[in-house]
């Protein structure tokens, strides 16, 4: 019995009436955790109860304390029949079972009912006592951290980052339960509220146990979905990034990422191989063959793994792809996977990393986006206990994500994420991320041995433009791609354009400031069933891709922008549709050449509609010449040169800093693949190449005053006020049916969003100037002719006089800030090495050229249309055909792996010193409510976390069968979500806490059905819940930020 | 192609002011958008109509979700459904039970019941204020009277503190139940000049020296202070007494002496002086007929009606100026002090002081 939960249920509020005879309610609780259940007396006669029940107790396993929910149910005694439910309560106890975290859970909860919504509130205080855990063979994992934010938490430093860890547990939708149909709607949508609360808590428990063997003790970055996977049952997954975090003691600076001492990694491990990594760390800076020696059996089992998982993928497509029986595959595949398992116990993991945001110096060169999808037919999952088939479909996905990084030339897979859309029986699985060179002082076993990369490490780049430098071999690109050196440090060789998932890094020099830049598609498809659909959906994908990626090229260009960062691209599936959403924030890199300009052709020369092409045209190269204006793009080397008007690359220039190069070869077979063409063209060859281009000219910037972007960090502003309004809109479209066409889909999927941006713009126009940050949009095919698109977002207030200033000023203070951090631990770390020494200079150097662009790089490189075509071509090809070979599958259950892991010699260093101590005053009165803010980004402006205490992860059904009663679907779900944010709070102020940050909607899934009254809809969300405090110095923050600490007096309600 | 649902919800609830007046005063919402439109709103951020519609639809919908809580303000600080920052609150209250003050001036003295709620159709049509908004406005009156109703202590302050309305607008709803209380009469059309600021002002004269709460103020057991009804009801027990000064008529020899202290201080003063001479007789038989009728229930509704007809007429023919009355009843009031037999100095100061100062309130065109 480790551990002891307490609960005393002290009074209720704002009951409903449940006695219509005397207007009042008889109320009384049950608390159950587990099988145990306790009951408060019966508060007769009032609908504002006071029960101040005793401490309810329940012994439990510290494991059923990591999945189970404490429940709360609010009942009306009724003396002749069966009492009426008024609602219920979950509490997750997850957060007080690590130490730095609540050490109390006590305040008002709203009492939800899954057919009423909120009614009342009930106020509860939650104890947890832990015994120390003596079993080292335990299920729990209690300790373990986990953060919903994709950076290093403020107020932590990481010491080491372990890697990716990743779970998925399975069962059946109580839903779709024969015993269904003799239940009522609330019952059977509490079951599956209380069975995804209980899934979502044993797969914590389990990403926890995994990190404990990693020897980590937190989980950044995680992320946790559900398929709801319909009469195939339930699907629970999460990914996230193992760390081991040491907390920052409060005196230090708020900017904690960069306190990052890799030196310290060995000290604070307490993990597998403590000694070799103290040798290591210091020496891996310049010397590289220390990883190859033989004592470091991390390592070269992953050098192995590595070489060995090249060749699986190719195994498992042709094993899976064959077609014809399923039952026939299995026999491959269970030899297949279990090879697979012990790759897998041997290399750990993959080099996935969801993590968006690094310390400086992390993060050393970014290769490009790769993903990878594939397409499933759903079939019943037999066995819960064996997820294994769900879990070679993802382990099918991240083998290709790896071997695509590896393709360009890169160990690493950062801003790693994975989503699914699911419709009917057919699945789409995706999973995306940006290859990556990582810093390898800062993994344990990061891949040490790749040769084409070493110059890189003995060379290292300046921060603001290191992270452009291509990773891969210029011998061997894996696609054509137009090279140029560096604009800032003219050593390296970067690409022309970079498309990336992960934020802008901060010591990024930029131009101007950034924009969301966004791509819609929609693709019409036959109705099928099964394996045709499948193959259906599985051909569309690569042009819906290739398309994807050509918009999105377009728009950069059109903007002026030379780099993508956030990308997200997201493909959903319907009936008779599919829908294509790619987002990204614009950003122009300076280290990057300028983009070049749009050409219109028409297909002959001498067309007749030669004007129309030249309005054309015209047309564009002002937009471009707005948009400039707009986001203030000014890089001081293109300021005399037109953008419309292409000028060819001069080649003597780029042999100028030959020097710097490998060979002299490589040059010239550059020069052969590329620097004939000149601005990006495009074709007008049909009507639908019009139609493009007229969509292409359809975005419509935002209005004076607003900017927005989908990523943490909005490029170009940095000086924000305290302004913060989170928000979620969901719009659902209903097409006619009459003469759709994939144009016509198109435009009006466009407009949905675009609207969509216009309906934010003005209802925040009070906050202008103002930023929309972090807007993440989801599109959902819900049934044949709904389109519905969620978006959550926030939008946050800037000061406008100290932007000019600051945008001016940046680069050097940036620059200048960056080396003296940079120059800290290299010199701390081997103060005697001289590589450090050449670090640090060249940075100086590199910071002294980013302030002052030298006027030789005032020639322009312009990309090629044609090559860009087919680089995109080349690499959907290679797609394409992997997905259609892995496309068409019945999923039958194969053998079961063994799965288990081995079970952990060593317990979490975090056991010990369990010190809990009461909040000190927090009033139950309830007289005013903690204000609590809520954002997607990781942090708020103004704001300091001085504490993180647990990850909010929720789930919500809501079921009517009065829709019109409830306002129509829209009133339906406006206080659905009002009600799901209100859920959230109460739970962070029950905490102690006063914001949520990287809040997100993961689910909305709604569905109606108006003939018979009816609506239900699930949302899942998550969050960190954190204690923030204002920062003093900063004066604009100081009205606003401290409201939740101080439980003020207000006016109590009397009735 | 249709939208087939659209929301909005913000962390912060978001609340346009203007939108909120417009929903308050009955507008659908397609006229809201008209009315939105016309003000040029459009302009602002490159909106269009269709921005506008969703927007509009939204708040709405807010204002709706809202309007439960509203109807027990201080649930709003305590709920947990939508969050609003303090003074928003206080504004969104504040502008829920504001009320126009021609329709209030409609249903001033009626009885707050369903039938009343039935005429609103007509009163609505009369005052050009929407059906809706009228509902609204007769519903807080009614709530309003409700709740206190049930509660003891001094009238404007339980009105305060539990609808957390501001000083100004508690007075008002002060009145409106005072006024409901006691049904004054105040439809005549001799009445119809009179505005509902007027009657409020009278109310709280009223309610401040009439009322069993107005002595309790002054006595010295604080146990008084709580009495039911205390603000709402008259002082029964003045009412009585109030039948006493019916001396100050009858006796020849008090009314000739009290008729000639005033004239000899108004001598001179006035323009008016020989009208007024030649009235005072009447004028204050009027005055002190009304004070000793209010035991009366019936009379005590006609209590303004009275105070027009048997003395605000008679001066206004006579084309007294406010300076005059003011003069006049000045005089009038502090004579009787003089005058030896006359007992009932208290109850005489009480009466006219409320008297006095509503009939300065109600001495205008």
């Amino acid at each position: 019995m480790p551990g002891k939960l307490k609960a005393k249920i002290v009074a209720g509020r704002h009951l409903p009436v449940m006695d219509r005879a005397s207007d009042l309610t008889d109320a009384f609780v049950e608390v159950k955790f587990g099988n145990t259940t306790f009951k408060t007396d019966v508060c007769p006669k009032s609908l504002n109860p006071q029960w101040n029940s005793e401490w309810f107790k329940f012994e439990v396993d510290d494991e059923d304390l990591q999945d189970e929910p404490l429940q709360i149910t609010v009942l009306d005694h009724d003396t002749y029949s069966a009492n009426d439910a008024i609602g219920k309560v979950y509490i997750d106890i997850d957060p007080l079972l690590y130490s730095e975290a609540a050490s109390v859970i006590s305040g008002w909860f709203p009492i939800y009912d899954t057919i009423h919504g909120i009614r009342g509130e009930i106020n509860v205080i939650v104890k947890v006592e832990l015994f120390n855990d003596l079993n080292r063979f335990r299920q729990s994992s209690c300790g373990v951290k986990f953060f919903c934010t994709t950076c290093i938490p403020q107020c932590y430093r990481a010491t080491l980052v372990h890697g990716f860890v990743e779970e998925l547990v399975v069962n059946e939708d109580p839903e779709y339960q024969w015993i269904d149909r003799i239940r009522t709607p609330r019952a059977s949508n509490e079951a599956r509220q209380r069975l995804i609360s209980l899934m979502s808590g044993e797969l914590q428990r389990k990403i926890g146990l995994k990190v404990l063997e990693m020897g980590g003790n937190a989980v950044v970055g995680y992320l946790q979905c559900f398929d709801l996977e319909g009469e195939s049952g339930l699907v629970v997954r999460a990914i996230g990034t193992a760390c081991t975090l040491d907390k920052l003691s409060s005196g230090s600076a708020p900017n904690t990422n960069t306190h990052m001492h890799p030196n310290t990694a060995p000290a604070s491990n307490a993990c597998n191989s403590p000694s070799k990594d103290g040798k290591e760390s210091p020496l891996a800076h310049g010397c590289r063959s220390t990883h190859n020696s033989p004592v470091h059996s991390v390592c070269s089992s992953q050098r192995l793994s590595q070489n060995f998982s090249v060749s699986v993928p190719t195994l498992i497509f042709t094993g899976m792809g064959s077609g014809g029986s399923a039952g026939k595959e299995a026999g491959p595949l269970r030899t297949l996977l279990r090879q697979q398992t012990q790759t897998a116990l041997e290399q750990r993991e993959f080099p996935f990393f969801t993590l968006t945001s690094f310390p400086p110096g992390f993060l050393l060169h970014v290769g490009g986006v790769v993903s990878a999808r594939s397409v499933k037919l759903l079939d019943r999952i037999h066995n819960p206990d064996e997820p294994e088939t769900r879990d070679a479909w993802w382990e099918e996905i991240r083998q290709e994500i790896k071997s695509h990084a590896r393709a360009l030339g890169c160990h690493a897979v950062v801003g790693y994420s994975e989503s699914t859309s699911i419709c009917e029986e057919v699945c789409i699985l995706s999973a995306s991320g940006t290859a990556a060179i990582l810093n390898p002082r800062y993994m344990r076993e990061g891949c040490l041995d790749i040769g084409c990369t070493d110059h890189r490490f003995e060379d290292p780049s300046p921060p603001s433009c290191g992270f452009c430098h291509i990773p891969y071999d210029e011998l061997n690109m894996p696609f054509p791609a137009q090279l140029t050196y560096c604009y800032h440090c003219r050593r390296q060789k970067v690409p022309d354009v970079l498309f990336t998932t992960i934020d802008l890094p901060s010591e990024a020099a930029v131009a101007g400031k950034g924009c969301l830049i966004q791509a819609r598609l929609c693709r019409l498809k036959k109705k099928a069933q099964g394996e045709t659909n499948a193959t259906a959906i599985s051909n569309l994908l690569p042009f819906m891709e290739y398309e994807l990626h050509t918009q999105l090229m377009n728009k950069l260009k059109l903007r002026s922008m030379n780099a993508l960062f956030g990308l997200h691209i997201q493909i959903s599936v319907g009936e008779n549709m599919l829908l294509g959403l790619a987002s990204a924030t614009g950003v122009y890199l300076t280290a990057l050449p300028a983009p070049g300009g749009i050409q219109i052709a028409g297909k002959t020369p001498g067309d007749l509609s030669n004007e129309h092409i030249s309005s054309i045209q015209k047309r564009i190269n002002d937009t471009i010449a707005v948009n400039k204006e707009l986001y203030q793009i000014n890089p001081p080397e293109l300021a005399e040169e037109g953008v419309g008007s292409p000028i060819p690359e001069p080649r003597h220039r780029s042999r100028l800093f030959r020097s710097h190069s490998e060979s002299s070869d490589e040059l010239s077979e550059l020069d052969l693949s590329h620097g004939k063409k000149d601005a990006f063209v495009l074709e007008i060859d049909d009507t639908d190449a019009v139609e493009d281009i007229h969509s292409l000219l359809i975005d419509a910037p935002p209005p004076t005053g607003f900017y927005s972007c989908n990523t943490e960090n909005m490029p170009g502003i940095s000086n924000w006020t305290s302004g913060v309004q989170m928000f979620t809109s969901v719009r659902v479209l209903r097409l006619s049916n009459a003469n759709l066409t994939n144009q016509g889909l198109n435009k009006i999927f466009t407009d949905l969003c675009e609207n969509l941006l216009k309906s934010f713009y003005f209802k925040l126009r009070s906050m202008i100037p103002c930023c929309l940050c972090h807007l993440n949009f989801t599109v959902a095919v819900p049934e044949e002719e709904l389109i519905q698109v969620t978006v959550t977002a926030v939008a946050m207030t800037y000061d406008k006089e100290q932007t000019q200033e600051k945008t001016a000023e940046k680069p050097v203070n940036k620059g200048s800030l960056e080396a003296e951090e940079q120059l800290q631990f290299p010199l701390e770390l081997c103060a005697d090495s001289s590589s450090s020494n050449i670090q640090t200079a060249s940075k100086i150097s590199g910071v002294a050229e980013s302030t002052n662009i030298s006027p030789r790089a005032a020639s322009v490189d312009y990309g090629s249309f044609a090559d860009r075509c087919s680089t995109w071509l080349e690499l959907l090809r290679l797609k394409a055909h992997t997905i259609r070979r892995g496309s068409v599958k019945t999923s039958r259950r194969t053998q079961s792996l063994a799965h288990s892991v081995s079970s952990l010699e060593r317990c979490s260093p975090l056991q010990e010193g369990r010190s809990r101590s009461l909040r000190s005053s927090r009033s139950f009165g309830g007289s005013s409510v903690t204000v609590v803010k809520m954002t997607p980004l990781s942090f708020l402006p103004g704001i300091r976390i001085i504490k993180y205490l647990g990850i909010i992860n929720m789930f919500f059904i809501r079921e009517t069968t009065s829709l019109r009663e409830e306002g129509g679907v829209s009133g339906f779900l406006h206080s659905f979500i009002a009600e799901v944010f209100a859920m959230v709070r109460a739970h962070v102020a029950a905490l102690g806490g006063n914001a949520v940050v990287s809040y997100s909607m993961k689910e909305c899934v709604f569905m109606e059905n108006p003939n018979k009254n009816q609506a239900q809809c699930l949302i899942n969300v998550s969050g960190d819940a954190v204690i923030c405090i204002s920062e003093t110095d900063q004066e604009s923050s100081a009205s606003t930020a401290n409201t939740g600490q101080t439980g003020g007096g207000g006016t109590d309600g009397a009735t | 192609m249709s939208v087939e649902l659209d929301v909005f919800v913000g962390n912060t609830t978001i609340m346009d002011e203007e939108v909120y007046q417009l929903w308050l005063d009955g507008y659908t919402v397609n006229d809201a958008v008209k009315v939105r439109m016309e003000g040029g709103v459009m302009d602002e951020c490159e909106a269009s109509k269709d921005v506008l519609l969703s927007d509009t639809m939204d708040q709405y919908r807010t204002f709706q979700m809202c309007e439960r809580l509203l109807h027990s303000p201080a649930k709003l600080a305590n709920q947990l459904l939508f969050q609003i920052p303090p003074h928003r609150q206080i504004m969104l209250i504040e502008r829920y039970y504001a009320f126009d003050d021609t329709f209030v001036r409609e249903v001033l003295g009626k009885k707050l019941s369903k039938g009343t709620k039935k005429d609103l159709d007509d009163i609505s049509a009369k005052t050009g204020v929407t059906l809706k908004s009228c509902r609204r406005q007769f519903d807080n009156f009614k709530r309003v009277f409700k709740v206190v109703e049930e509660l003891k202590g001094p009238l404007v302050e339980n009105i305060r503190q539990h609808f957390l309305l501001s000083d100004k607008l508690a007075r008002d709803y002060a009145a409106i139940v005072f006024f409901a209380n006691n049904r004054f009469e105040t439809g005549k059309r001799k009445l119809q000049y009179l505005s509902f600021q007027d009657f409020a002002f009278c109310a709280g004269q009223l309610i401040s020296n009439w009322t069993v709460g107005a002595v309790g103020e002054s006595s010295i057991d604080p146990s008084y202070n709580m009495v039911e009804d205390m603000d709402v009801d008259l002082d029964k027990e003045f009412l009585q007494e109030l039948k006493e000064l019916k001396i100050l008529i009858t006796d020849k020899d008090l009314l000739d002496q009290h008729k000639s202290l005033v004239c000899t201080a108004l001598r001179g003063k006035t323009k008016v002086f020989p009208e007024m001479e030649t009235s005072f007789k009447n004028l204050s038989r009027g005055l002190i007929n009304i004070a000793a009728k209010l035991t009366n229930t019936k009379d005590v509704r006609d209590f303004f009606i009275d105070l027009v007809e048997k003395f605000i007429e008679p001066c206004r023919s006579d084309r007294w100026t406010a300076a005059d009355m003011k003069l006049y009843l000045t005089h009038y009031t502090n004579s009787a002090h003089i005058l030896d037999t006359f007992k009932h100095q208290v109850v005489w100061d009480r009466y006219m002081g409320v008297v006095k100062s509503c009939i300065f309130k109600m001495y205008h065109d």
